[in-house]
């Protein structure tokens, strides 16, 4: 079952054009990832996606619906937007940023009440920081501060996550631990889109990838089939070798980089 | 006496000091900075230019007030009017044209005082600008305070928004929140309520801007504790300063003095003790 797909997709910015011809489907508990160089416009085609950017050109459709015909609350229902950069205002303690999450299904002139508080704490609980619940969240690390957004997303209940270079900021083990996080969520049957500058985390958490050079997806299908020497090359301008594993594992390597 | 003036002084005492405050820590909530003030889209001049042009018209003091009202109103609708028309997103435009349409205004102020008659009508501009809760009686009390009262109880209404708002449109809208519409509807009522109370009061800075800063140290960013607990802190803060002003010298002291006066020293002891824990 597709739970999402763009058709067509166009996208200007500055009236310039980002992306073109962009098609893509996603399925149920399916990761995919868009991979491509700095300021190929991975972040505009995500907000398009989420309809923060309206579109130029083309669709999306969620289930069978266009995402033109629904309304930003039921647009949020079935997705949820973790990004890249945040700007920090007013240190609202934890709790308080995870239960944001919860905003689509709270009335306009209501506020949380104890059922939302059970269901951000739970987030809180399945992304490992409970004991972060009223910390002030300008306070944490950047690792941290990621999970307090993924848990927020998760506390919005929507089935697809889309996730903004949600490794870039985090250390090396850190980067590995989120993967695995993605990896159980997806085995949930959460739907995730994640742009990344990692063409190796495609091997460990990706059932479909994309290639994004020259305005749009140039290539789309499994990791196995997509992050290879020809794609790499045109979207990075380097020759990748890609080198197999005794664990059948598969890993990027640059020769002389 | 007690309910013909000191009764409604006291409630307006109040009512000015609670409706600059929940319009202060909404603000600073929508435009996402804690600098902001009641003022910032040029609501105060407005008003000050309406009564200016009234007091130099020798009108009584419901046109004076009035006009401060409609010229609030109208210096707003301007600033927001200019940042639709130049189709911007977010929040610089509007506050930019707001601290255009608030110099604009200034100078128009600075202009009847230019004309006015250095005998009666200019120390009558200036008091007026530095704020005075004399003129108040009950009358004049039961209108803005139902607009008032009003305004603020749809502000506690949406207050929990505040947080979403406050972490920048993108997530607002991801998080499922028509933010153009939201913040039309917190920008109008913010508005309606602070034409009202300045209309009555006169220009009375600081207020708006420190008491929500000075609650936020106490109760945290929450807007749901924040709103309404600036709500009473701003009424007895200004209530409390009214007093001061009236009983101090045997002079009353313009009120719009007294509280910079004794409220920046306040609010940096407060700091000292606070700003670690807010920011």
């Amino acid at each position: 079952m597709n739970c999402l797909e763009m058709h067509n997709g166009k996208g200007l910015y500055n009236k310039k054009i980002i992306f073109e011809n962009v098609n893509f489907k996603i399925s149920k508990g399916e990761i995919f990832t868009i991979l491509g160089p700095n300021g190929i416009g991975k972040t505009t085609l995500l907000k398009s996606i989420l309809s923060i950017k309206s579109l130029d050109g083309g669709e999306v459709l969620i289930g069978r619906k266009n995402l033109k015909t629904l309304s930003y609350k039921d647009i949020s229902k079935a997705m949820a937007y973790v990004p890249q950069v945040h700007s920090f205002t007013f240190p609202f303690i934890v709790l308080d940023v995870v239960l944001m999450g919860r905003s689509p299904h709270i009335n306009m002139i209501d506020t949380p009440q104890e059922k939302d508080i059970k269901i951000a704490e739970n987030a809180l609980k399945k992304m490992g920081i409970y004991h972060l619940r009223d910390k002030k969240y300008s306070y944490l690390s950047g690792g941290e501060v990621q999970l307090v957004f993924l848990a927020r997303a998760l506390a919005q209940e929507s089935s697809i996550l889309v996730l903004d270079e949600p490794t870039s900021h985090l250390d090396y083990g850190n980067q590995i631990r989120f993967l695995k996080t993605i990896n159980e969520l997806s085995e949930n049957d959460l739907s995730i889109i994640m742009t990344s500058h990692y063409p190796d985390h495609c091997f460990i958490s990706s059932d479909k990838v994309a290639i994004m050079q020259n305005k749009t997806l140039i290539d789309v299908g499994t990791s196995d089939e997509v992050v290879n020497s020809k794609n790499l090359k045109i979207a990075y301008d380097l020759d990748i070798d890609i080198l197999e594993l005794e664990n059948k594992h598969k890993i990027c390597y640059c020769e002389g980089a | 006496m007690v309910f013909n003036i000191r009764l409604p002084r006291i409630i307006g005492a109040m009512v000015v000091g609670a409706a600059l405050s929940v319009v202060g820590a909404t603000f600073q909530a929508i435009f996402k900075n804690p600098l902001v003030s009641p003022d910032i889209l040029g609501v105060s001049s407005g008003a000050g230019f309406g009564a200016a042009v009234a007091i130099l018209a020798n009108a009584g003091t419901y046109v004076v007030q009035t006009l401060a009202f409609l010229f609030g109103l109208v210096s707003v609708l301007i600033t927001y009017s200019v940042s639709k028309v130049y189709n911007s997103k977010g929040t610089l435009i509007l506050v930019l044209s707001g601290m255009a349409v608030s110099s604009f205004f200034g100078s128009l102020i600075s202009s009847t005082k230019f004309l006015a008659d250095p005998n009666n009508k200019l120390p009558e501009i200036t008091f007026w600008l530095m704020g005075s809760l004399s003129s108040i009686n009950s009358r004049v009390l039961v209108p803005v305070l139902l607009v008032i009262i009003m305004g603020s109880f749809v502000l506690i209404l949406l207050r929990w928004r505040l947080n979403i708002l406050a972490m920048g449109d993108e997530e607002s809208q991801a998080l499922g929140l028509n933010i153009d519409r939201l913040r039309l509807i917190f920008i109008l009522i913010s508005t309606l309520i602070t034409a009202s109370a300045v209309s009555i009061s006169g220009v009375i800075g600081w207020i708006g801007l420190i008491v929500p800063h000075m609650t936020r140290i106490l109760t945290g960013p929450d807007n749901n504790i924040l709103l309404p607990a600036s709500i009473s802190f701003g009424a007895s803060f200004l209530l409390i300063m009214d007093n001061i002003a009236r009983t101090t010298f045997l002079v009353e002291i313009p009120i719009g003095i007294l509280t910079a006066l004794i409220g920046a020293p306040l609010f940096l002891l407060l700091l000292r003790k606070g700003y670690s824990d807010w920011r």
